[in-house]
């Protein structure tokens, strides 16, 4: 599309500007302000540099919680992707079946955080939930809050229960924009279902998959209300991810500096990760037009 | 019909968990602790009636309604226009404020706590509606304006060249031709808005005490000493559910209709 070049742009960017300058810009100050500074009381601090950060980075309990949070968030992304295509694709077009399986589908999405742990503990519990005492019966002695093996697998079966719908909601609507033409010259070419998803399907969902995985990958590496409710981060630390480890130093034993400096090392590393991810899928994206202007 | 059944199997198992949590807040807590039952014995509505009538607990979800209401108000009303300039204008330093914009959706809520707890703190707004709503602005006002320069993208430039061709003025063009143009844009844009905003725990639980305290803190008060009213907690957790089903409803045609999300 061809743009007006023109800095009235600004004029209308304004109100979003000064919205997010106070409830963004201000509170990250606050923190960079204290990941500096050693804060005894309102009238005590010293300048401490970069020492908090030094420390933090050392931090055992810091680095445990990072590559947690590493392993989770991909693994997550590796199973919600894909499942979340092929839901999408099952989904029923048009009539009253689209319509209640779209409403089934979103339920999970628009359940608040913590009621999505407390089903999860009430499901897998073994003495009054379905699922631990299935496994039960089995003849599997699951414990989520003994065995770490069974406490990650309950959150990553949660976090594919809880946001996979978003992928597949997204995909489906990236689907319902492909024009019918598209598949009807594939079956005068006589494509096979996996040419038609290969090579229809697949390119058109590129744009909104960028959007699911981006805010999949943001929110899960955010992710605290559902662990801390279903296993409180336990056994001991093995399911203890950043922003749970974050707020008990924070609020739990209100360490200012650390903390701070925690939260600076905590968001720059989300900002770089999402940036390479941003960056990548659009350049792919980029190198596919130039291609097809290319062929033609 | 394969598909028919993969999918009945998938949104069976995605019922699931939540039909565990409906199964049991009809049930009396020395049933719930018996023997395992798909549905109850003793069929009871005491743990709805016990939240309906108790103002500590269902002002909870007025609370909550009342951020989350007002979060989509601030949101969309400050995104609009600022999805049209991305749309339509180049200006110094656009891509640059787009990219800064999603990192605030980057912000873990876990940062901001403390900050946030301070700042309303010092303002006099600690324990309102309007400071959790404002917090939400954090990730919602990013989001907002993302989804929606997608859906204003998808409308032909030439439309507002027309409608200046023939007299509008800017606002009038705006509000009366162009805002209907992307109703199914706002539509999914509040869905949401509302759900992100609905769904969120730590903010919310942070900046408010007693005044405007949302409902998924009050929940906590279930655990007591004599261990967890799993009933009056599974009640609690439904009726979470209901307004999500409602927003749902709503958007259903919209979400179908397509994101026009073709932002290159």
């Amino acid at each position: 599309m061809n743009k007006i070049e023109s800095n009235k742009g600004w004029l209308f960017v304004l109100p979003v500007f000064i919205v997010v300058a106070f409830s963004a810009v201000i509170p990250l100050m606050t923190v960079v302000n204290y990941s500096v500074q050693d804060v005894f009381d309102a009238n005590t601090r010293f300048f401490t540099g970069t020492e908090w950060y030094r420390t933090m980075l050392n931090d055992p309990q810091l680095q445990g919680a990072l590559v947690r949070q590493f392993i989770f968030s991909f693994t997550i992304l590796a199973i919600e992707v894909p499942l979340g295509i092929l839901v999408a694709l099952m989904m029923p077009k048009k009539g009253w079946q689209a319509s209640l399986s779209l409403v089934l589908v979103s339920l999970p999405l628009l359940i608040p955080l913590n009621v999505v742990g407390t089903i999860w503990q009430i499901f897998t519990r073994t003495d009054i939930g379905l699922m631990g005492w299935g496994i039960r019966e089995l003849g599997y002695a699951y414990n989520i809050s003994r065995n770490s093996g069974d406490a990650w697998a309950t959150i990553i079966l949660m976090d594919v229960w809880h946001w996979t719908p978003l992928i597949a909601l997204l995909c489906y609507s990236g689907l319902r924009a492909i024009p019918e033409a598209y598949y009807q010259a594939a079956r005068i070419d006589r494509a096979s279902r996996w040419a038609v998803f290969r090579y229809i399907q697949l390119p058109k969902l590129t744009n909104v998959l960028v959007i699911g995985v981006l805010i999949r990958f943001m929110d899960s590496f955010m992710i605290y209300a559902e662990p801390f409710v279903l296993t409180g981060g336990g056994p001991g630390s093995s399911t203890t991810f950043l922003s749970q480890a974050l707020t008990a130093m924070a609020i739990g034993q209100f360490d200012l500096g650390p903390a701070a400096a925690f939260s600076i090392i905590y968001f720059l590393i989300i900002l770089a990760v999402s940036f390479v991810f941003y960056t990548t899928i659009m350049h792919m994206q980029k190198d596919k037009t130039t291609q097809k202007t290319g062929d033609s | 019909m394969k598909s028919r059944i993969g999918l009945t199997i998938y949104l069976v198992l995605l019922i699931l968990p939540i039909y565990w949590l409906v199964n049991m807040s009809f049930k009396t807590n020395q049933e719930i602790l018996g023997a395992l039952s798909f549905f109850p014995n003793n069929f009871t509505l005491d743990n709805y009636q016990r939240i309906l009538t108790d103002p500590s607990w269902y002002s909870g979800y007025i609370n909550s309604m009342t951020y989350v209401a007002m979060n989509m108000t601030i949101s969309l009303l400050v995104a609009l226009p600022a999805a049209y300039a991305f749309s339509r204008y180049k200006f110094v330093g656009d891509k640059h404020l787009f990219f800064w914009l999603l990192t605030n959706k980057m912000a873990p809520p876990a940062v901001f706590a403390l900050p946030f707890f301070q700042l309303y703190s010092s303002i006099g707004l600690f324990d309102t509606h309007i400071a959790v709503a404002l917090a939400h602005c954090l990730f919602n006002v990013a989001l907002a304006v993302w989804i929606l320069e997608g859906f204003m993208s998808g409308v032909p430039i030439e439309i507002d060249e027309t409608a200046y061709i023939d007299g509008y003025k800017f606002w009038n063009f705006f509000l009366k031709i162009y805002i209907p143009l992307i109703r199914s844009g706002i539509g999914v844009t509040a869905f949401f808005l509302f759900m992100f905003s609905w769904i969120e725990l730590l903010l919310a639980r942070t900046l408010t005490a007693t005044e405007s305290q949302p409902i998924q803190a009050i929940m906590t008060r279930t655990a007591g000493a004599s261990g967890i009213d799993w009933g009056l907690l599974s009640a609690a957790g439904v009726l979470t559910i209901l307004p999500g089903i409602f927003v749902i409803y709503f958007v259903r045609n919209h979400v179908a209709k397509g994101f026009a999300l073709g932002r290159t």
